[in-house]
């Protein structure tokens, strides 16, 4: 199991420096440091000094790979590429456009995020499977097909008209909770109690619909026929054997996204105004600020990488039947 | 001939040719299908599908307005010199000339849908006083002369409306009785009967009901859109309606074209992964993980925003705004195409490493049949079926990204017409007094309609196609 988890943290490794690579090649060489320069200083009225200035003050007036100026191990370390990307694997993301540390940012911005997105996690995972076993209780009626037809028209719908009616009908119209904002503590819960709402029942149509057929292609089995020869019930058979191993693909799909829940989700941090990653990253790419965007896209891929590990292990903890080696 | 012709400067956008490309591989396609039955089968059993055929009426009505809004030109100036003419920067399309008037009249500023006044009071000179009062507006209701006679005038232009859409489907609906009974050499009464008991070998009565309720929103719509605006106007007073109608194309083009760059990525690395397997298959692998790992729209806006650098250091490449917004869109689509191929990929690269051990595939290699061979005749018209359900089901999933990505910032440029830009604009607008809303609605409901019958004929798709289907019952 050790040795599986080892060998798996070495495969990580390939997939981080592809990640870095890509993004290196897509922030230095397809657009050079001085076309950024001038997009955000303005297209119009450049000066070559301005540009120099801007390199200098974001730490771009380095060669890309090799400093040839440069001597002994400095040639390959007085780089951007080392300094901008390679270094992004001890966590080192330098400074935003605001001149703040992303690293601080991040570790700050963490908890408001993972104040919305866990909840929504998991209650929405609850109302998704109970929602879903009832549609397979019912199923082949009419109350099952209506079901269906319910979780399609909720998954047409934009996420963001549940967002915009939301806080237009619950805050503003009715007034029972704040429109936006953020505070720590027990005192934040009536800020959180909203986007939650939302991210749930936004998530119903999809998750609902995706749960059920996991369930019907359960039902389908022969264990399933074999449990109804000896003679349970049907609600015994549906909450003891059929939730039991439809819980399988659920919770191994479940954790894959476990670790992403740190970064939050852009548009309901933005909207509801939460001091989160997700809001952090839609002002960066707002902003044009590629040094923010570049490290939430290498924090981006390391939380996916765990959370792939993460699937492998529950795997085998959910079904023993599946041996690591 | 030839001076209606030069009055003209036809405009081929890169969206457009791509659309038309499109269109003529779906009609070769089907070509193909009609000839071979079991290709067919399928789809016949889509088509007895009363859900999947009702979707499909609505899709195709969104399908001929995005086809007639790919049609661009550019009119001719009026006093532009003959042998070398000047053309207008304004770029439009057959759509635009359908429409006509829908375009050009343009208000002032925000009014109510079907409104004869603007929506805020504003300082008017009236009898050399100052008064302030709701100003008329240009074109919205200006026939009328007070605003009692409003109602009465909208309710009967929707009667009539209501009754010649009636009329019109009553007729349609004559003649394709008369034709598929003539078809079935049966008598027409005998037809109807059976469409009464639901015994036709097609969902009749629900495509009847369909087209009905289509073309008496059709005749409605057409009787009021010539004296109102019917979803309101907007902030600089352009009719809502007319930029919802707009918006199809681009919600189209991000959901078709993006398929359109997945389906060669997908389709070549994930066969040749799960057919080839050896290092090929770690490649492949090994590359589709690393983009799986980075966040969509993370990846999405990284490239969006390098694209955005490089439209503003190359501006001379692009002459007219119309071809700027187009280069966006079709690198909207190019970004979200190399990100989205994964799934596809991992989905096939399995099938074919299980198709790759049957028997008739060994029998095949062992004849000394060619691995091109092989996967070109054995595998991928076995895993066809596969690629048909992803792009079906993509489609409405592309078209809500639109305007997610609008909203994020890096979606289609903010001069170009999508629901996306619609929402972006008129979000704030909620906290305005009166209240704005019928801009963010007329965008929902017009992306709600496409995403529901793209989702319900998807359905009706996967149903036919998916194998396991018959199982799960």
């Amino acid at each position: 199991m050790l040795a599986y988890i080892l060998r798996r943290l070495l495969y990580a490794i390939p997939i981080l420096i592809g990640v870095n690579l890509l993004t290196f090649a897509l922030f230095f060489v397809v657009n050079t440091p001085d076309d950024m320069a001038r997009m955000q200083l303005g297209a119009k009225h450049v000066t070559p000094d301005a540009i120099a200035r801007w390199k200098v003050e974001h730490g771009y007036n380095k060669p890309l790979l090799l400093n040839a100026q440069a001597s002994g191990s400095a040639q390959l370390t007085d780089t951007i590429f080392f300094k901008h990307s390679a270094a992004m694997f001890v966590f080192e993301f330098g400074k935003g456009d605001d001149g703040r540390n992303i690293g601080n940012e991040i570790r700050t911005r963490m908890g408001p995020s993972l104040a919305i997105a866990l909840p929504v996690f998991v209650i929405g995972l609850l109302v998704n499977i109970t929602f879903a076993l009832l549609m397979v209780f019912f199923r082949s009626t009419y109350l099952d097909l209506w079901g269906v037809v319910l979780c399609v028209v909720l998954m047409s719908i934009s996420g963001l008209f549940y967002i915009i009616a939301g806080q237009y009908f619950i805050s503003k119209l009715w007034n029972l909770l704040p429109i936006s904002g953020f505070a720590g503590g027990i005192d934040g819960l009536r800020f959180i109690v909203l986007p939650v709402l939302i991210g749930v029942v936004a998530g119903i149509g999809s998750g609902a619909r995706w749960y059920r057929t996991i369930f019907l292609e359960e039902i389908g089995k022969d264990y399933v026929r074999t449990a109804r020869a000896k003679g349970l019930s049907e609600v015994r058979v549906l909450f003891r054997h059929v939730l039991k191993n439809g819980m399988i693909p659920i919770l191994t799909g479940a954790v894959v996204v476990l670790p992403l829940l740190f970064m939050g989700s852009l548009i309901t941090e933005s909207f509801f105004g939460i001091p989160g990653l997700g809001s952090y990253t839609i002002d960066a790419i707002q902003a044009q600020d590629f040094a923010v965007v570049r490290a939430m896209v290498f924090l981006g891929s390391f939380l996916y990488i765990v959370g792939l590990i993460l699937t492998d292990i529950s795997y085998s903890w959910a079904d023993p039947r599946v041996r690591l080696q | 001939m030839s001076e209606a012709w030069a009055s003209f400067d036809f405009v081929l956008l890169w969206t457009d040719a791509l659309i038309f490309a499109l269109v003529v591989g779906v009609l070769g396609l089907v070509f193909f299908i009609r000839r071979h039955e079991h290709l067919r089968a399928p789809w016949c059993a889509v088509a007895q599908r009363p859900m999947a055929m009702g979707a499909a009426l609505v899709l195709s009505v969104f399908v001929v307005i995005g086809l007639l809004d790919s049609v661009h030109y550019r009119e001719k100036l009026p006093d532009s010199p003959a042998d070398k003419p000047h053309y207008s920067v304004d770029v439009l399309s057959v759509f635009d000339a359908l429409v006509g008037d829908l375009r050009t009249q343009q208000e002032k500023t925000y009014s109510e849908p079907l409104a004869m006044q603007l929506y805020a009071k504003e300082f008017v000179q009236r009898d050399g006083a100052t008064v302030r009062e709701y100003p008329r507006l240009k074109f919205g209701g200006a026939h009328l002369q007070q605003e009692a006679d409003r109602m009465p005038d909208i309710t009967r232009r929707s009667l009539i409306g209501l009754a010649q859409g009636m009329a019109a489907s009553l007729l349609l609906f004559g003649l394709l009785a008369a034709w598929r009974a003539r078809r079935a050499k049966i008598p027409f009464g005998e037809w109807l009967m059976l469409l009464g008991e639901g015994r036709l070998d097609w969902p009749a009565r629900t495509v009847m009901v369909m087209l009905t309720l289509l073309l008496m929103l059709a005749g409605v719509l057409l009787h009021l859109v010539t004296a109102y605006h019917v979803f309101g106007t907007d902030k600089v007073g352009q009719d809502v309606l007319y930029l919802s109608l707009k918006s199809i194309r681009t919600g189209l083009v991000i959901g078709t074209l993006t398929t359109l760059v997945t389906l060669p990525l997908a389709i070549g690395l994930g066969i040749a992964a799960g057919y080839f397997r050896g290092w090929i298959d770690d490649v492949i692998q090994y590359i589709y993980t690393v983009l799986n790992s980075i966040p969509g729209v993370l990846l999405i806006a990284a490239a969006v925003l390098i694209v955005q650098v490089y439209v503003e250091s190359n501006p001379d490449l692009f002459d007219t705004a119309a071809r700027r917004a187009d280069i966006r869109l079709l690198a909207l689509c190019l970004i979200m195409g190399v990100t989205s191929w994964t799934g596809l990929a991992r989905l096939l690269r399995g099938e074919s490493l299980k198709l790759r051990t049957l028997d008739y595939v060994e029998a095949a290699r062992a004849f000394g049949v060619s691995h091109t061979r092989i996967i070109s005749r054995h595998i991928f018209p076995n895993v066809f079926h596969l690629v048909l359900i992803a792009i079906v089901l993509d489609f409405s999933g592309l078209v809500l990204a639109e305007a997610v990505l609008s909203y994020v910032g890096v979606g289609v440029d903010p001069s170009m017409h999508s629901w996306g830009n619609m929402i972006n604009g008129s979000r704030l607008e909620l906290a305005r007094e009166p209240v704005v809303w019928w801009q963010l609605g007329a965008a929902f409901t017009f992306m709600f309609t496409l995403v529901l019958a793209a989702n319900l004929f998807a359905d009706g798709v996967r149903d036919a196609f998916d194998p396991r289907q018959g199982i799960r019952r």
